[in-house]
């Protein structure tokens, strides 16, 4: 066995740069690096906005950094505002490129979420995308409004009693051009969801359930196949909707039991689960989805 | 160039407004607004300015308002923004970061009264909790010298040698809603005297720089050692921009620090804003019943001018600050800076602190007469003197 590692073939081009301190199983750098590849295929180019969140801290430390474009550190509640600034400036100046948003769910659904709203209501040329893991990561775990119910973090030891804000509910009432759920499980939904997003003109809302191993307290080499079950169970639905008016479901639940899905994780271990009650809301919940999808259908472009 | 009797809100539109359009030959302006009283009409007027390469973006709160013209500082472009009171205690963030980024906003602050209890009457103690945040800090006493300083501002935060956010001071109503006559730029004079931003460390779409970042203590610390540099030469910087402005706009737009009579003067009362207005007018009485009275007027407070002050009070064996604002538990603001300034230079000097103004209340030239009688009968300084607390006795 060699006592080097092969040399790196990524280019320093790449959107995430190889040699980042990030976890293992971390869902955020395999969303970095799809969007970097959604990018590459439309010949695109971006501008990274990241609030306070993991996803600045990839960055590393002055004076090198782990991302290939440009990134603005925003601060933890201004990243759709900060954005918009950019944006204002690069239209202003007939400039190409996107504006990208990138946020955990503590900066979209909790603190930074009156300032995403404004954004969103004006309509601002950018594109916002949530990386939503579930809990403040970077502060150690703690509750987020986006955390699930019977989730232990470090904020509620016993358990969350609430249950997860519907972000994308939010989001679609604001009519804005394009909003999508991914899953880094699903990575051809997820680069034609981006490639749509880059081809919209106007404020696009991205929201990627992304696991956690620190967090969530599983392994790491089981974070693709724990958002897959989350999508298989309906959980976490996987769909989109256009101008907050036409739906359309890209990943249908195949009736996969979520058990496993908090089997995996000892964030939900040690509390009573009640399993019979997270399968009832999935199956509402997909069922209002259905309905819009039926009543209110995406013609395909 | 034409007069007009307009408010130092107007002022402020004007001044913010015209040095945005002259930038349209660079990369343009934007910035976010919001509302507060008494700052809003300053915001409005901007709204209405037509633009040839601008946005304005109304945003849902001051803290976004600093963040949109912060990432329109970052692309390159010219940006401000103004605020008063409240609304800049919740940009305060923001407010932080456009200094560490040293991003050359310039923003004006209609000093108000911070709530509770509510009142939108003047009180400087909504900027100067704002004082260490590198940013530039101007004090002003009338509708013309907002619009001075304000264009002169943007010409000195944009210097190479300075690129520090500066922010513009004036009272609540006695200078925001009170009209006066004043002489207002023409464009093409504002192009000339403002360049084309050209902002060395902005963000470039091709370059894969990521800007504020982490740092380790030792490059944070140089990142502040610049800072302190770039705060060191502000008052040679300012002479320059000072005489810039008197070549383009054949007026003067005030000095950093004015005096009035200070050169034999044996008491100098310390004032800024429009008390310095009213001081001034006691001490022409006082000289002309020939009382060895004095006046300095500080308008650039950070860089605080510690040693400009000490030497226009060099004649001086007492000295009267006045502060329309309360730092709670250790007195005025302004008092704060000045023991420091002769701190070793001039422990003779009878420093004495007179809190008056705050919350709004009047600072006549009563208050000025009652301030000298009590500093003139000193055998030494004291504790802040609270001047006015028994006015509502007295009615």
């Amino acid at each position: 066995m060699a006592a080097t590692a092969p040399a790196m073939t990524r280019p320093e081009t790449c959107l995430l740069r190889p040699g980042n301190t990030n976890c293992g199983g971390c869902g955020m750098s395999t969303g970095l690096t799809m969007l970097g590849r959604a990018l590459e295929a439309a010949n695109d180019s971006c501008t990274l906005v990241i609030p306070a969140c993991c996803g600045v801290v990839t960055a590393g430390a002055y004076p090198t950094t782990s991302y290939g474009v440009p990134v603005i550190a925003a601060t933890f509640a201004s990243a759709a505002a900060v954005a918009s600034g950019v944006a204002s400036i690069r239209d202003l100046n007939g400039e190409p490129g996107q504006v990208i948003c990138w946020a955990g769910d503590g900066g979209t659904y909790d603190i930074g979420l009156a300032t995403l709203s404004a954004a969103a209501e004006r309509n601002e040329n950018l594109i916002y995308i949530c990386y939503d893991n579930e809990i403040y990561g970077n502060t150690g775990g703690q509750r987020s409004s986006a955390t699930p119910a019977g989730a232990r973090t470090a904020t509620t030891p016993f358990g969350k009693t609430e249950g997860k804000k519907d972000i994308m509910s939010i989001m679609t009432a604001h009519r804005i051009p394009y909003a999508a759920t991914m899953s880094i499980a699903h990575p051809d939904d997820v680069a034609r969801k981006i490639n749509t997003a880059l081809s919209i003109r106007g404020f696009r809302f991205l929201l990627m359930h992304s696991p956690c191993p620190t967090g969530w307290k599983s392994e790491p080499e089981d974070s693709i196949e724990l958002v897959r079950i989350a999508v298989a169970s309906g959980m976490f639905p996987v769909y989109e909707v256009y101008n907050g008016a036409s739906y359309r479901i890209n990943v249908k639940p195949d009736g996969t039991d979520p058990a496993d899905y908090f089997e995996r994780q000892r964030r939900f271990r040690d509390e009573e689960i009640d399993l019979d009650v997270t399968r009832r809301v999935c199956a509402e919940r997909m069922r209002r989805l259905e309905i819009m999808a039926e009543q209110f259908p995406h013609v395909a472009d | 160039m034409s007069f007009e009797v307009i408010t130092g809100n107007h002022a402020a539109g004007y001044a913010l407004s015209t040095a945005g359009e002259a930038n349209r030959t660079g990369r343009g302006v934007a910035c976010g607004i919001y509302p507060i009283t008494p700052q809003t009409e300053i915001v409005e007027y901007v709204a209405k300015f037509p633009f040839s390469k601008g946005r304005v973006v109304p945003v849902e709160s001051e803290h976004s308002a600093m963040a949109v013209s912060m990432g329109a500082s970052i692309s390159g472009a010219r940006a401000f923004t103004a605020s008063s009171a409240n609304g800049l205690a919740y940009m305060a963030e923001n407010i932080m970061v456009a200094g560490y980024y040293r991003l050359p906003i310039v923003m004006v602050a209609v000093n108000r009264t911070l709530g509770p209890p509510w009142n939108i009457w003047a009180d400087q103690g909504d900027t100067l909790a704002l004082r260490d945040f590198a940013w530039l800090q101007f004090y002003c006493e009338t509708n013309q010298e907002v619009l001075d300083t304000t264009l002169l501002a943007f010409r000195l935060a944009e210097d190479r040698r300075i690129l520090l956010p500066a922010m513009i001071c004036m009272d609540a109503f006695i200078v925001s809603h009170t009209q006066t006559e004043t002489d207002l730029p023409d464009q093409a004079d504002v192009d000339k005297f403002l360049p084309d931003l050209d902002l060395p460390h902005r963000m470039h779409f091709d370059e894969a720089r990521t800007f504020g970042g982490l740092a380790w203590p030792h490059e944070g610390l140089a990142s502040r050692l610049e800072i302190d540099e770039a705060m060191r030469r502000v008052p040679e910087v300012y002479n320059e921009c000072h005489a810039a402005f008197e070549e383009t706009f054949g007026r003067d737009p005030g000095a950093a620090v004015q005096t009035f009579d200070t050169y034999d003067a044996d008491v100098i009362l310390v004032a800024s804003g429009t008390m310095a207005t009213t001081a001034r007018e006691v001490v022409r009485q006082r000289r002309a019943a020939g009382e060895k009275v004095g006046l300095v007027k500080i308008k650039l407070y950070r860089p605080f001018p510690a040693e400009k002050l000490r030497a226009v009070c060099e004649s001086a064996t007492r000295v009267a600050v006045l502060d329309r604002n309360y730092a709670a538990g250790s007195g005025g603001i302004f008092w704060q800076d000045t023991q420091a300034a002769f701190q070793g230079h001039r422990d003779d000097l009878l420093i004495q602190n007179y809190l008056t103004g705050l919350c709004g209340g009047d600072v006549t030239p009563q208050v000025i007469d009652e301030i000298l009688a009590d500093i003139e009968q000193r055998s030494a300084a004291g504790e802040p003197v609270w001047m006015g607390v028994d006015a509502g006795e007295e009615d």
